[in-house]
C-alpha cells in the first residue's frame, strides 16, 4: 500500500504444510485404513515415515520370515493388533516338510516385550505351542481377540490358559487347526463373571465339551453374536441350546455329522422362525437355506440339483465352496459337474469367491461362467484328474480358462486345473492383472508357461506351482519379478540346483530354500549344479537367512 | 558309427538353434541330463516320479483291481483335516482311508447308492439307502428332492413351503427288488426292503393310484 511498516498479517500462524507436526500427521493417516496406503504415505519422506510408523495400529506381517519380530515391534510400536502367517499355502497339502518352521514363540516374546496394549493377534500356517498361548494370556492385559487359523502345535492345555488369563476376550476363533486333546475342560475355565464372548468358533475341536458348561457360558454371555460348534454336540440338542441364547445371530454346525437327521433343520427352523438367524451349514447332504445365506460350503453330494436350488433361492450369495466327499475315488458317483457352477453363477449376482472341485469341465461352461459373472475376486476350480479336458470337444481348457480372466478383471485369485497348455498362461499373464495369488498344478508344456506368468501378472505376490514341466530359464529370466513378490513355491518341476544358486547369488534380498527328501538331511553343498531339486520356496525378507531351519531345509 | 553320431549332434545343435531362449545374456549352455535325484516328468503326462508313489502303485496292482491308482502326494488339494471327514462319511467309525476298489453296490460298511427315477423328471437321481432309518426318512428324503425340483424351479426362497404344485397323493414310490420285480414300497421290513431294493421308481398318474399314494406309504 505503499504507507510504510508492515500492514501484513503475519504471514503464517500455520506453519509450512512440510513441518505441521506429527500429530497431524498421525490424525491423518488414521483415515488410510488400508496398510497398502500407509506404506505409501511412510515412503513419501522421513517425517511421513516416522507420523505413519508412530500411530500405526494394525500390522500384518504376511511371511514370518519377511522380517523379524524385533524388526516389526521397533518399527511400529503402538500396534494393537497384529497378524502373522508362516507356512506356504502347500503345506495344507502335505507337501512342505514338517518341523519346516514357522513358530510363532518368537512373535509372542517379542510383543509381550515391545506391545503389552496389544488387543488382538492372528496366527495363521504357525505352530502355536501352549507355552505360547500361556504367554499370551500372562501378558496383555487389555487381550480381546485370539485367532488360529491352521495352526497346530497347541493343546487344549494352551485353550484353558487363555480362558481362565483373558478377562476381556472378545473372540476366539480356531479354524482348522490340529490341537491335541488333553482331555482339560477348558470352555470350564472361563470365569463365572466372563461375560464378553462376541464370537466363540472351536469347530475344529476333535474333543468333547461339557454341553452344560457351554451352555452356562452361551448364555451369560449376552453379546455373544457367533457360535461355532464342534460335532461334539449332538445335533439334536443345538435346538434346545439355542433357546437359551437367542442373542446369537450366526450359528455353525461344525463338521461332517455321519449321522444323519433329516428332521434337523425343521427344528431348527422352528426355533428361530423370523429371526434371520444365518445357519452356516458345513459338510451336510441337506442343507437348510436362508435367503440371506452368504456364505455356503458344502460337499459335492449337494449334487448339480442342488446347486440349482441353491441359485434360484440365495441370491445374495458371495461365497460358494463345494468339496468333493470322496476325493480319491476315480469313479465319482456323484452327480456334480459343471452344470452346478454354470448355474450359480447365473442366477446369483453378488457371487464373487468360489472353491469348486468337480470332476469335469467344458471350456463353454467357464466361458459362460466367464460372461455370467466378472465380478469374481476368487476363481478356483480344482478339476479332480489332473490333465484333464474339455470332455466334450477334448481340447485343453485354455479357452475357458482365458475368458475368465478376460472378463474378470477384478480378479485377485485364481486356481486353474485340468488340461492346459502354455497358452493359456499367456492369457493369463497378460489379461490377470490384479491377480494377487495364482496356483499351478499339472499344466504347461513349457518353460514359456512360466515366462509368460512372471512376465506379465502386473500385481502377483504369490506364485505357487507343482507338478508343472518349468525349468531354469525363465525363473532366471525373471528374478527381479521374484523381488517384487511375497513368494513363490515349485516343486516337481524341471529346477537345477545350479539354478538356485544363480538366483540366490543375483538376488541377495531373496531367501531361496531347497527342500528335498524329508527322510534325509541333504548336505546341497557336495551336490552338483545339475542336480535336480524337488522342492524350491522364494521369497523375499531384509531379515537375512533364517536360523531355525530342519534337516531337510537348506537355504542356498 | 562316429559318422553317424556326429551327423546326430549336428541335428540337435540346430534344433536348438531354433529353440525359443530366454537365457540371460552371458549364461551357459544348459543343463546335461545327469541328475543325482528322481528326475521329475519332462511331459506333462510324465508317470509318478517319486520312490514313494513308486512302491505304492506296486501295492496297488498287487492288492486292487487294475482300476486302482496309486494317489499322488498332496492331491487333490483338500486339507488333511477336511479328510477325516470323509473317512468319518465314507466308512463306519475306526476305519482306514477308503480302499480304491470300493464299487457303486457298497462294500460291509459302506454306502448303499441306488438310482431313483421319477416319471416326467428328466434326469435320475441316487440315493444312499443306509442313510435312513425307515420308510418315513426315506419317503421325506424322496419328496425334499424331487417334488422342490417342481417346485423351486424358477422360484424363489422359501418356495417348499408354499402349497406345491404337484400333489404328493399322485405318487407312489415302487422299487425293483432282487427278482426284477416291481414292488411297492413299504409292504416288508425296512431292513429287508434295504437288502432286496435295486433301484427306486416314482411312479406319478393313473399308474400309481391304483398302488396306493406317497402319503399312505
Amino acid at each position: 500500500m505503499g504507507r510504510g511498516g508492515s500492514r501484513a498479517a503475519p504471514a503464517a500462524a500455520m506453519p509450512p504444510w512440510h513441518a505441521l507436526p506429527d500429530e497431524v500427521w498421525e490424525h491423518a493417516f488414521s483415515f488410510l485404513p488400508a496398510a497398502s496406503d500407509r506404506g505409501a504415505a511412510a515412503g513419501a519422506c522421513r517425517s511421513w515415515l516416522r507420523a505413519e510408523r508412530r500411530s500405526r495400529r494394525r500390522l500384518s506381517v504376511a511371511n514370518c520370515y519377511a522380517a523379524s519380530p524385533q524388526d516389526a515391534v521397533e518399527r511400529f510400536p503402538a500396534v494393537r493388533a497384529a497378524e502373522v502367517k508362516g507356512k506356504p499355502h502347500f503345506a495344507d497339502f502335505g507337501l512342505v516338510p514338517p518341523a519346516w518352521g514357522a513358530a510363532a514363540a518368537p512373535w509372542v516374546a517379542a510383543a509381550a516385550d515391545g506391545w503389552p496394549l496389544l488387543e488382538e493377534l492372528s496366527f495363521k500356517r504357525m505352530v502355536v505351542t501352549d507355552e505360547c498361548l500361556e504367554m499370551i494370556a500372562a501378558s496383555f492385559r487389555n487381550f480381546q481377540v485370539l485367532r488360529l487359523v491352521s495352526c497346530e502345535g497347541f493343546s487344549t492345555a494352551g485353550l484353558a490358559a487363555i480362558a481362565a488369563g483373558c478377562r476381556n476376550l472378545r473372540e476366539l476363533d480356531l479354524q482348522e487347526n490340529e490341537i491335541e486333546d488333553c482331555s482339560i475342560h477348558w470352555l470350564s475355565l472361563f470365569p463365572e463373571s466372563f461375560t464378553s464372548l462376541v464370537t466363540l468358533n472351536f469347530s475344529c475341536l476333535e474333543g468333547d465339551v461339557n454341553i452344560n458348561v457351554l451352555e452356562r457360558l452361551v448364555t451369560r454371555c449376552r453379546n455373544l453374536k457367533t457360535l461355532k460348534l464342534n460335532n461334539s454336540i449332538p445335533l439334536d440338542k443345538l435346538a434346545s441350546l439355542l433357546h437359551k441364547a437367542p442373542q446369537i445371530v450366526e450359528l455353525g454346525t461344525g463338521r461332517f455329522s455321519a449321522d444323519y437327521h433329516p428332521n434337523l433343520f425343521e427344528k431348527l427352523e422352528a426355533a428361530f422362525a423370523g429371526d434371520g438367524l444365518a445357519v452356516s451349514v458345513s459338510h451336510l447332504h441337506k442343507f437348510h437355506l436362508n435367503i440371506e445365506t452368504v456364505n455356503f460350503q458344502v460337499m459335492d453330494l449337494i449334487e448339480d440339483h442342488g446347486l440349482a436350488v441353491v441359485a434360484s433361492s440365495c441370491n445374495k450369495l458371495q461365497e460358494l465352496r463345494v468339496f468333493p466327499s470322496d476325493p480319491f475315488d476315480a469313479a465319482g458317483q456323484v452327480s456334480l459337474t459343471e452344470r452346478g457352477l454354470v448355474d450359480v453363477s447365473a442366477s446369483c449376482p453378488m457371487l464373487e469367491s468360489v472353491l469348486y472341485f468337480c470332476r469335469r469341465m467344458t471350456n463353454e461352461a467357464l466361458i459362460a461362467i466367464a460372461k455370467n459373472r466378472p465380478n469374481f475376486t476368487c476363481f478356483r476350480l480344482c478339476i479332480i484328474e489332473p490333465h484333464t479336458p474339455d470332455y466334450i470337444t477334448h481340447q485343453p481348457l485354455d479357452a475357458g480358462f482365458s475368458a475368465i480372466v478376460e472378463s474378470c478383471k477384478g480378479l485377485t485369485r485364481l486356481s486353474v486345473s485340468g488340461l492346459l497348455t502354455d497358452h493359456v498362461f499367456k492369457s493369463i499373464g497378460a489379461h490377470a492383472d490384479r491377480l494377487e495369488m495364482l496356483s499351478i498344478a499339472f499344466a504347461g508344456n513349457s518353460d514359456l508357461g512360466l515366462h509368460y506368468i512372471l512376465s506379465g501378472c502386473k500385481s502377483l505376490k504369490k506364485l505357487e506351482i507343482r507338478d508343472c514341466p518349468f525349468g531354469d530359464k525363465p525363473l532366471l529370466a525373471n528374478a527381479a519379478k521374484l523381488e517384487t513378490m511375497r513368494s513363490l513355491w515349485m516343486s516337481s518341476c524341471s529346477l537345477t540346483l545350479g539354478a538356485c544358486r544363480q538366483l540366490a547369488r543375483k538376488m541377495p534380498r531373496l531367501s531361496v530354500e531347497v527342500m528335498n527328501d524329508p527322510e534325509r538331511a541333504c548336505p546341497l553343498d557336495s551336490l552338483a549344479d545339475e542336480t535336480l531339486i524337488d522342492k524350491l520356496y522364494v521369497y523375499r525378507t531384509i531379515a537375512g537367512p533364517r536360523s531355525d531351519t530342519p534337516a531337510c531345509v537348506q537355504i542356498v | 558309427m562316429a559318422d553317424v553320431a556326429s551327423y546326430a549332434a549336428d541335428d540337435v545343435d540346430n534344433l536348438k538353434a531354433t529353440e525359443l531362449r530366454l537365457g540371460l545374456p552371458g549364461t551357459e549352455e544348459e543343463k546335461t541330463t545327469a541328475a543325482l535325484l528322481p528326475t521329475p516328468p519332462s511331459t506333462p503326462r510324465g508317470k509318478k516320479r517319486d520312490v514313494i508313489s513308486g512302491a505304492a502303485e506296486e501295492e496297488a496292482a498287487k492288492t486292487a483291481p487294475p482300476a486302482a491308482k496309486a494317489q499322488v502326494v498332496g492331491w487333490p488339494p483338500v486339507r488333511s483335516y477336511r479328510k477325516s471327514c470323509f473317512q468319518q462319511q465314507a466308512s463306519s467309525k475306526s476305519k482306514p482311508p477308503p480302499a480304491p476298489e470300493e464299487s457303486a453296490a457298497a462294500g460291509a460298511a459302506g454306502a448303499l447308492f441306488v438310482k431313483v427315477s421319477m416319471d416326467g423328471a428328466p434326469y435320475l437321481r441316487k440315493v444312499d439307502l443306509k442313510m435312513y432309518k425307515g420308510y418315513r426318512e426315506l419317503r421325506e428324503a424322496l419328496e425334499a428332492m424331487f417334488l422342490s425340483c417342481f417346485v423351486s424351479s424358477g422360484a424363489g426362497a422359501g418356495a417348499n413351503a408354499d402349497a406345491p404344485a404337484v400333489n404328493p397323493s399322485d405318487f407312489a414310490v415302487t422299487y425293483e427288488d432282487k427278482d426284477g420285480d416291481l414292488m411297492l414300497v413299504g409292504d416288508v421290513p425296512f431292513d429287508m426292503f434295504i437288502s432286496t431294493c435295486k433301484r427306486l421308481r416314482i411312479m406319478k398318474g393313473s399308474e400309481a393310484r391304483g398302488l396306493g399314494s406317497l402319503k399312505n406309504n
